[in-house]
């Protein structure tokens, strides 16, 4: 038995999927949800395999819902918006259904999944798309986290830095900071760089929270921030600074 | 501005009238100084002729060439050698007719330099006249051609907020009649025929028409339907309308892409279940409508400008009434509110 979620904020939506999932009774559709939040639970409980996943729902998109999870299910996207295509296959889709579909497209997709289920992905392929991942982002204006069951949407403009931790990033603001599964490359290009700037291999600051520059030991310096926060800058996040900010 | 060119046969009998009176003045200032008023006559009319032959040479070359407003140098030299070729002429003409009168060629002779000046000072003016009257018409044609364009472009605006169509409304409908169509067929024919309905509503009507709100209520009606079929188990909509307001006159399909906004922004900033607010008044010389939806102000995306639908809303009533406050947004603690002013002008 295959477990399958289907996750799309408009029943009607669900229902043909699970219609066309008679065709295939190998197939079980553990839970039905109506967005992200929902979502990222029953994939907690049921741990499913597949996942059949619209782009645009309430409060957190499709896309925002993946990052959240602790495993990548396959999944399939449904959404009417073919614009995401592209970003749908740089994460783990299998594939990207264009509503209203047919049922023998619907078929072919789930088929191509289940026929090449058994061999895993290469290694290289997964590493491919992970570089890939972060091309065509486009620029973000809020960030998703997780802090146990808690999901936590940050506008940017929260953001007062981020911190390189090992395979993680920890995101400071105002009050907390929180982890995420990204790498600081990622941040350096999908946060806007008229507002933020990589002063350091490890640091991203938000420029607007910069309230002092500071010599640091011999050659170096320091940002100060409003929080009160100290960020190293290198060499050359320094120059990148002193341009940026015109002194 | 020159609303009204001068019509051609009044300009040439200005232009006649002109020289005339100029004949006259010189007859009488020549006869004044000594010559016969048969000679002064003959003098002046032949003079001022040539003149007036000069201006129609002026004018044709101003005609098919504006030097424009900043070449005065090339205006003056070109008065200048006109003035040359004038003088020359006129003195080779009236010599030959006069060619037997000792006295008047003298007197010819004498009275060159001032007839060269005053030839001068009049291709002067004729080149002025000719430049300015060809330069403003060009200006008018101008601005006629600029008003033109404008209309064109604020046309081809219209037409195209009109068209802008909204198609994940309609593939997420198709998507919707597609499921219904397996499992509750007739609800699927209701639905396709809502949809057309609602299409056939959008695509006839005239943007710049004006009409009436219980009309453009009805429409909008169709469109909800469509949503709750949709969102049914989360959307609701309340309508307070007065009775006055019904008859009131607003621009076509105003309200639809106000209300669209107000679900999308409703439905997907929140997960609860959401009722959106429309309420008409009649107010004095207006109509008020507002529309409210709720969101969460805690994690709403920051709004960057107004998003297509309200931008497009705007820029119509600015395109209709040329004012730019007749429709504004509040945000006050969980809903968001767009108030829509629309004046009556009958």
């Amino acid at each position: 038995m295959i477990k399958a979620i289907l996750i799309d904020d408009e029943p009607l939506a669900r229902s043909i999927i699970k219609e066309y999932l008679q065709g295939f009774p190998e197939i079980e559709v553990m839970d039905e949800c109506n967005n992200g939040f929902e979502g990222v639970k029953a994939i907690q409980q049921h741990q499913p395999e597949l996942l059949f996943l619209d782009v645009q729902m309430p409060k957190i998109n499709g896309f925002e819902m993946l990052e959240l999870l602790e495993y990548t299910p396959a999944v399939i996207f449904t959404t009417a918006f073919d614009e995401y295509a592209i970003k749908a296959f740089e994460t783990h889709a299998i594939d990207y259904l264009l509503k209203p579909f047919s049922k023998e497209r619907f078929s072919k997709a789930v088929q191509k999944w289940l026929s090449g289920r058994t061999q895993s992905t290469s290694t290289a392929q997964v590493q491919n798309l992970n570089d890939t991942n972060f091309n065509h982002a486009d620029e973000q204006h809020r960030i998703v986290v997780k802090n146990g069951s808690n999901i936590k949407i940050i506008p940017v403009q929260e953001v007062n830095y981020i911190e390189a931790y090992d395979d993680y990033v920890k995101i400071f603001t105002k009050d907390a900071h929180h982890l995420k599964k990204k790498t600081m490359n990622y941040f350096e290009k999908v946060l806007s760089a008229s507002d933020f700037l990589r002063v350091h291999r490890s640091y991203i600051v938000q420029l607007s929270q910069i309230t002092r520059i500071e010599p640091f030991e011999k050659n170096n310096h320091i940002a100060l921030l409003k929080s009160g926060a100290k960020i190293p800058l290198s060499r050359n996040g320094y120059l990148k600074l002193k341009e940026v900010l015109g002194i | 501005m020159l609303r009204n060119y001068i019509s051609f046969r009044k300009a040439v009998a200005g232009y006649l009238g002109w020289w005339l009176f100029w004949i006259f003045v010189q007859t009488l200032v020549l006869h004044r100084l000594g010559l016969s008023w048969q000679i002064a006559l003959t003098d002046a009319a032949i003079s001022n002729l040539l003149l007036a032959l000069v201006g129609i040479a002026t004018e044709n070359t101003y005609r098919f060439y504006n030097p424009g407003a900043g070449n005065r140098i090339q205006r003056l030299l070109y008065a200048i050698t006109l003035s040359f070729a004038y003088i020359y002429a006129l003195q080779f003409v009236l010599a030959k007719v006069f060619e037997q009168n000792l006295n008047y060629l003298q007197f010819l002779d004498n009275s060159l330099p001032l007839r060269y000046m005053i030839a001068l000072l009049m291709i002067a003016l004729m080149t002025v006249t000719s430049w300015l009257f060809y330069f403003m018409k060009e200006q008018y044609e101008n601005t006629q051609r600029k008003e033109e364009a404008e209309k064109l472009v604020r046309e081809a605006e219209l037409s195209a907020l009109r068209l802008q169509l909204q198609p994940h409304f309609l593939f997420n409908s198709l998507n919707s009649i597609s499921a219904l169509a397996g499992s509750k067929p007739e609800e699927a024919r209701k639905m396709i025929q809502q949809l057309s309905d609602f299409l056939r509503g959008t695509l006839k009507k005239d943007e710049q028409q004006l009409v009436q709100l219980s009309d453009e209520l009805a429409h909008l009606q169709l469109y909800l339907e469509i949503e709750k079929v949709r969102f049914g188990h989360r959307l609701s909509t309340q309508i307070n309308c007065d009775e006055a307001a019904l008859t009131k006159l607003l621009p076509s399909l105003l309200l639809q892409p106000l209300v669209e906004n107000a679900i999308k922004f409703g439905l997907y900033d929140t997960i609860e279940n959401i009722t959106i607010g429309i309420t008409a008044k009649a107010e004095g010389k207006s109509l008020h409508i507002q529309i409210s939806n709720p969101f969460d102000a805690s994690t709403s995306r920051p709004k960057t400008g107004l998003g297509f639908g309200l931008n497009s809303v705007q820029r119509r009533l600015q395109l209709i009434y040329s004012r730019q406050d007749l429709l504004q947004l509040e945000q006050k603690e969980n809903t968001f509110t767009a108030t829509l002013i629309i004046p009556q002008l009958a």
